[in-house]
């Protein structure tokens, strides 16, 4: 029975780990969506994010300075899809599919001399006094590297700024009815190039927090599509942090199913030997993807049917004096 | 429609301040339109080359190895070379393909970023037919048509998946072509590491000849000039695709349900127009066309299924149907260029660099239609006292 235990436990702690980085990401895409900026470039500023930490930390041996570095090229990564959309008021699915073009192929060629290293400096992980011990959920929640308690942080404070602060209301104004928030004089453009600027800064953070603690290695396209993911999961989310938080740890969790089930336990039937054979990887690798499939289609179903759903100007460029919202 | 007045009015310009004011053009002038796309590709470029060189790689050496892979050397074309537009027009066959079927859909403003992996499951049907479903001796006059069948059927079913969910549970396309890219790869990976490995390497057998598209190289026999020329009978495929799609979206009626739709679907709803059947329809023949185009990579240049046949052909069309500004023809032209960048980045390392071109371009671009639609005027200080006093006087 134990074996069991420790096999789920495993799983879901592997899971908090490897959907910490998603849950930066998607946390910055709510920020961005929330003010109405629809930003699909998420998986090039991650990969921007994750290469230059991943570059600084080996070269400098600080993992920290590479932390601050990644998150600072996301968010400057971010600006020129604020640029695009919003001050030249380009389309902004095509712009965000620029950024992640741009973000993969300069990732690339920086993380060209990457490649072999094994050895560049990790941020610290560490066991939470106390919380750590308690049986099960210690394991799961509080024995992990410094970034997935960040992460932690990060979900509670910005439901609390999205849903209890004045810039969270003007926020959300500008994201649900920009000219009426213009009338009342908060400058729509101002907050939107703020909150894309948000998103890219998280969305360097996610792809640091991969290369630095959660995947310590590069690769070209390192984040597999997961910013991609993010993007998928604000959906389901309802553009809420914490489940937000409860799709990037459920994402987490199916994500390592293919290493975690090599070390299956012993099953009856002998049903363990047809979760380790390694053909069955190409499958369970499909999952996470086919999971956001899933998600997409429980939040769409349920966006229809409480009449939730997007911020109403999400995806539009604001003109002052043209209609629209 | 902004016509400068009100911003005066709303805003609070202070009586002594410039002002730069961004304002929509009426009407788009004839010169801007032909010289814009120069313009751009050149701004492209200047980019493209200052994040080179931050990166550090030298412009000037990448962008002069690219240009004499692709289009050739002067030198060269006294010599009556003309392997380097063979060797693009073989790169530019699936971008022409997928990048019809892109610019269809985007037509109807339905966002299929699915293309890569629509191009592998056809790639996939085309393997199953060539190599287990028809007989190495099948004569090529059926096994060739039976494949391109098989690489549509392949890529509009695929296609297909998306769309259903978009049409009856409005599911974000965007989200779910992109997400089917992953698990078509994976699936590929099964077949070609699992049952049709060939001892495990990665690779499938080897097409049988009867299923090889004919190349420019297989003449060479009758006009000596086509020796060693591998562009392929693929191209004829995209010309007619394209021809189709152009002939479809101008000249029936369907194609003007796809123009309605996408660019009014409550009027097109309203019209009474199918909008479920047209989004399932439109992302079949797009996915189809990517299909094709995967199809004629196979049968024209790899002859068997590997995992990486595609440089990112389906990603690539996404920015070529954009360029193109969702016209056939111009998709042509511009799966010719950057089917030169494509021959080109196979000279230089890494490959990035080519795909960093291709985001900048695409940036670029929509942000340069800032050029086309909008004009910037700097309104001096007296001016706005005089076009304020007007304002109030009428």
């Amino acid at each position: 029975m134990s074996d069991y235990l420790i096999f789920f436990t495993t799983i879901l702690a592997a899971g908090v780990a490897s959907g910490t980085p998603v849950l930066y990401a998607t946390i910055g895409e709510v920020f961005s969506e929330r003010a109405g900026v629809l930003n699909l470039g998420v998986e090039g500023m991650m990969l921007m994010g994750a290469v230059t930490a991943f570059r600084v930390s080996h070269v400098t041996g600080n993992p920290w300075l590479g932390l601050a570095m990644g998150i600072l090229v996301g968010g400057l990564f971010s600006l020129l899809h604020a640029l695009v959309s919003i001050t030249l008021r380009g389309d902004q699915v095509v712009s965000g599919l620029a950024l992640t073009f741009v973000g993969f192929g300069m990732s690339s060629v920086i993380g060209w001399p990457l490649i072999d290293v094994r050895d560049a400096p990790r941020l610290p992980a560490f066991d939470i006094p106390l919380l750590a011990d308690i049986p099960v959920l210690g394991k799961i929640f509080f024995q992990h590297s410094v970034v997935v308690y960040i992460g932690f942080l990060l979900v509670p404070l910005a439901w609390f700024i999205i849903n209890r602060t004045r810039p969270g209301l003007h926020m959300r104004a500008v994201g649900e009815y920009p000219a009426a928030a213009d009338a009342l004089g908060i400058h729509v453009d101002r907050l939107r190039y703020l909150y894309v600027l948000v998103g890219g800064l998280l969305a360097g953070m996610a792809g640091a927090s991969l290369t630095l603690a959660i995947t310590p290695l590069w690769i070209e396209g390192v984040t597999a599509g997961q910013g991609w993911i993010a993007v998928g999961l604000v959906i389901f989310a309802g553009w809420d942090p914490f489940r937000a938080a409860f799709g990037s740890y459920l994402f987490g969790a199916i994500r390592r199913l293919p290493l975690d089930l090599q070390g299956a336990p012993v099953l009856p039937w002998n049903l363990h030997l047809i979760l380790r054979d390694p053909l069955l990887n190409y499958f369970t690798n499909m999952l996470p993807y086919l999971f956001t499939i899933a998600v997409l289609v429980i939040g769409s179903r349920e966006a229809m049917r409480k009449k939730l759903g997007a911020p109403a100007a999400l995806g539009t460029p604001y003109i002052r004096g043209e209609r629209g919202v | 429609m902004s016509t400068g007045t009100e911003g005066l009015v709303s805003g609070n310009p202070g009586p002594r301040s410039w002002r730069v004011k961004i304002e929509r053009r009426l009407e788009q002038p004839r010169w801007l339109m032909w010289i814009s796309p120069i313009i751009l590709i050149l701004a492209a470029l200047a980019v493209g080359a200052v994040l080179l060189s931050i990166v550090g790689v030298d412009p000037r050496l990448a962008y002069s190895r690219i240009f004499s892979a692709a289009f050739g050397t002067p030198a060269g074309w006294l010599r009556g070379e003309i392997y380097p537009l063979s060797d693009t027009t073989v790169k530019a066959t699936p971008l022409i393909l997928t990048g019809v079927g892109v610019a269809l859909a985007f037509r109807m403003r339905m966002w299929n970023i699915g293309a890569e992996g629509q191009l592998f499951i056809g790639a996939w049907a085309t393997t199953g037919v060539a190599l287990h479903l028809l007989s190495p001796e099948t004569s090529p006059w059926i096994m060739i048509p039976a494949m391109m069948l098989a690489g549509f059927l392949g890529g509009a079913l695929y296609g297909a998946i998306p769309g259903v969910l978009k049409a009856w549970l409005n599911v974000n396309e965007i989200i779910t072509t992109l997400m089917l890219n992953y698990v078509a790869i994976f699936f590929n990976n099964y077949f070609i590491y699992g049952p049709w490995a060939l001892r495990g390497f990665g690779l499938s057998p080897r097409f049988p000849r009867n299923a090889w598209l004919p190349r420019l190289m297989d003449l060479s026999d009758r006009f000596p000039i086509f020796r060693g020329l591998t562009a392929h009978l693929g191209i004829l495929f995209g010309v007619a695709a394209v021809v189709v799609v152009w002939y479809i979206l101008k000249y029936t009626k369907w194609g003007y349900e796809i123009r309605v739709i996408g660019d009014n679907p409550e009027a097109a709803r309203y019209a009474g127009m199918n909008l479920k059947r047209n989004i399932v329809l439109v992302m079949m023949v797009s996915g189809g066309l990517a299909g094709l185009a995967g199809m004629s990579e196979l049968s024209g240049v790899v002859h068997l299924l590997q995992e990486r046949f595609s440089p990112g052909y389906g990603f690539t069309a996404i920015i070529i149907a954009w360029l193109a500004k969702l016209n056939p023809w111009g998709v042509i032209l511009v799966s010719y260029l950057f089917g030169g960048l494509l021959v080109g980045g196979d000279q230089i390392q890494p490959f990035g660099i080519v795909q960093m071109l291709n985001g900048i371009i695409l940036f670029v671009v929509i942000g340069g239609e800032l050029l086309l639609q909008y004009r910037v005027r700097i309104l001096r200080p007296e001016r706005i006292v005089e076009r304020a006093a007007e304002a109030s006087g009428s």
